[in-house]
């Protein structure tokens, strides 16, 4: 995917912070485990990076990567060469919001880049960068599988479609409202499984 | 040919909801296959249906249940491909979001045909909220006796397990798609051996697309030989087809196969037409990944027949005045669309997505961008148009998976269609930019 991060030799960031899940988040994660056959427990690792990213920091710090090969004995080699494969992992600190805006044809030609210039202009940054207060990432996605509903962004991983500016005014007035309550309309990945 | 299917009961209320599914006949071919017919007399429903996939290639899913390895001592798998990243493709979202007990239901009755105890449904990551619909469906069928261990007193069992990916079209090729689902980056394996050989785990595996697993319950209850009488020829059934682009009704849309494509486009109860009482200019019809067709090709073929929303009539003229059903993503671009610069957008997307396991692949996607980028932005020379044709051609057929062909053909065609639009770029640059800064800006 991201050829970038093999070949600059992204640096990978080191907390020093003791990682772990909550005893309760643990629980899922083993049941999630349960579910591939025995021996075949790295089967859980798409899974339990998506719940790791979520509750251990907004990204995939050296610390929880290696963590995570813990949890599923495998090595922490195994876990970084999939880490820097998929497009929905941050090796790097995010804003509390990530928007994703989607960039690929069927949303280029309905507005798509009218969307994505208002976004950067409204919120002062660039894609791949993150508001000075922590609170927004702007990244340029393909496809979300929403062509027919475009212009799309996803922010932490909810749709909103049908974008225009004044849209995208009052959802980041709804974002910037709620930033102290949780994550709105974005329930977490550990409690998406059974 | 407004014969609904999968969408039958789109509009009852609640269909989402188990009781209400229940209540509408669901699940009843899985009472009809589990107590009264053998797997093998499943099987050959699905075979005599004519169903193709639905994921893009259009295979005979009859046929491809067929090849699954019956000699092998290993536990088998059923993999159901709900990835759909193909630009263009959003139909087995929309499947899933209002029918998830469809699709649970389809999945049921397959994986008894195929003899399956343990069944994923890998789904794009970027669906997180698809997934708590769907986990929620297998929990309400399993508490109602249709998952689990004896379902319905038979001693049949199926666990169905939802698994998340992490953001990578190529995942959605089946064997990336396996080792994704075995932990591991998404690079697709060499074949053979098939999956229906060594798939998951190296064990016998089907993979087969939302769609084409959710008409499996419908066809069991029809019967096969019904199935096939609706459609054309051997394209038969329905197909959900995703309309978007410069149209008036972008959405999801059940047609039967062999609908006329201007029905489709210009019909009232479809597309309705281009946006703004534009003229159509070009569609992509199967996803991104076939190739384009100008107004003219798309609504007649090159022997002047009219082109049907069919697999054999779609393909008529093969890719030379001709095109794919595929996955029945449909793109409409009308007049003020820009061949060139969504030409660029389009191969933008395959070059971030190879995984660079192939040279062609990885090298011929980067440098078609480049030169297309050259191209849009006023940089490209007369020279530009007859290598980017090349190098289509240098990466066709010559990697491990069809992500290169699918790069290369939309590029291919339309310089094939369009040229004269990219010698516009090459040789007129400024007056090409301010038109399109017009549009921009009219738009
Ligand atoms: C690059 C690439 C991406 C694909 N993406 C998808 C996808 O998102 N969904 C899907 O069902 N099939 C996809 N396919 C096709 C699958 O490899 C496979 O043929 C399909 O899932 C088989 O199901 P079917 O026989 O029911 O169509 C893709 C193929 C390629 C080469
Ligand atoms: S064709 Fe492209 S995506 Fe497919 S295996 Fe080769 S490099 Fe990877
Ligand atoms: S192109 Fe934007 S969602 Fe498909």
């Amino acid at each position: 995917m991201e050829h970038n991060h093999i070949i600059n030799h992204k640096q990978f960031v080191k907390t020093g912070r003791t990682v772990a899940f909550t005893p309760d988040v643990l629980k899922k994660v083993q049941s999630l485990i349960a579910r591939y056959p025995k021996g075949e427990q790295k089967s859980a690792l798409l899974p339990v990076l998506h719940i790791a990213q979520e509750e251990l920091g907004g990204y995939l710090s050296t610390d929880v990567m290696d963590y995570v090969a813990g949890l599923l004995h495998i090595t922490p080699i195994e876990v970084y060469e999939v880490a820097t494969f998929y497009s929905m992992f941050y090796l790097e600190k995010t804003g509390k919001y990530v928007i994703e805006v989607c960039h690929t044809g069927p949303c280029s030609i309905a507005g798509g880049e009218q969307v994505l210039a208002y976004l950067k202009k409204t919120l002062g940054i660039d894609s791949g960068e993150t508001t000075p207060d922590g609170l927004f990432t702007l990244n340029e996605v393909e496809c979300l599988g929403a062509c027919g509903n475009a212009p799309v962004m996803q922010v932490n991983t909810w749709f909103y479609e049908h974008l225009t500016c004044d849209k995208i005014d009052q959802i980041l007035k709804e974002l910037k409202e709620n930033a102290n309550q949780g994550k709105p309309n974005d329930s977490r990945w550990v409690e998406k499984f059974c | 040919m407004g014969r609904k299917i999968l969408l039958a009961d789109i509009a009852v209320p609640d269909i989402e909801e188990y009781h209400v599914y229940r209540a509408n006949g669901g699940y009843r071919s899985v009472e009809k296959a589990l107590l009264g017919m053998t797997p093998a007399e499943v099987s050959g429903e699905v075979t005599k249906s004519g169903l193709r996939g639905r994921g893009g290639a259009g295979f005979p899913t009859g046929l491809k249940w067929s090849f699954l390895d019956k000699k092998s001592e290993k536990p088998r798998y059923l993999v159901c491909n709900a990835d759909e990243s193909e630009p263009g493709t959003f139909k087995d979202r929309y499947l899933m979001h209002h029918l998830p007990h469809l699709l649970i239901e389809g999945l049921i009755v397959s994986c008894y045909a195929l003899g399956v105890h343990t069944c994923y449904i890998y789904i794009r990551g970027e669906f997180k909220y698809l997934v708590g619909i769907l986990e929620n469906a297998i929990r309400e069928a399993r508490s109602h006796g249709f998952l689990g261990e004896k379902i319905l007193g038979t001693p049949f069992n199926l666990q169905i397990f939802v698994h998340p990916g992490a953001g990578a079209y190529i995942c959605g090729e089946e064997t990336a798609l396996l080792e994704s689902i075995e932990g591991k980056r998404g690079n697709p394996r060499i074949k053979p051996p098939f999956p229906a050989f060594k798939g998951l785990y190296g064990c016998p595996t089907v993979v087969n697309n939302v769609e084409t697993l959710a008409s499996v319950g419908p066809i069991v209850m029809m019967g096969g030989e019904t199935y096939a009488t609706i459609g054309k020829g051997k394209s038969t059934g329905t197909k959900l087809i995703s309309a978007c682009g410069n149209i008036n009704n972008p959405g999801v849309y059940e047609i039967e196969l062999g609908l006329p494509v201007e029905d489709f486009i210009f019909g009232k109860e479809y597309c309705n037409g281009i946006v703004g009482h534009k003229s159509l200019k070009a569609v992509i019809p199967g996803g991104s990944s076939v190739p384009i067709l100008p107004a003219g090709l798309m609504l007649k073929t090159a022997e002047g027949n009219t082109r049907l929303m069919t697999y054999e009539s779609l393909s008529d003229g093969d890719f030379i005045s001709g095109t794919m059903l595929g996955s029945g993503g449909f793109i409409v671009y009308g007049e003020d669309a820009c061949i060139v610069r969504n030409t660029w957008n389009l191969t933008r997307f395959y070059r971030h997505e190879s995984c660079g396991q192939c040279s062609p692949c990885r090298e011929g996607t980067a440098w078609m961008e480049k030169i297309l980028y050259r191209i849009e932005h006023g940089e490209g020379k007369p020279s530009d148009i007859d290598l980017l044709a090349k190098i289509a051609r240098n990466i066709e057929g010559n990697t491990i998976c069809p992500l290169g062909d699918a790069a290369a053909w939309p590029v291919a065609s339309a310089i094939r269609h369009f040229r004269e639009e990219f010698e516009d770029h090459v040789l007129h640059p400024a007056a090409v930019l301010e038109k399109e800064r017009s549009v921009k800006e009219r738009g």
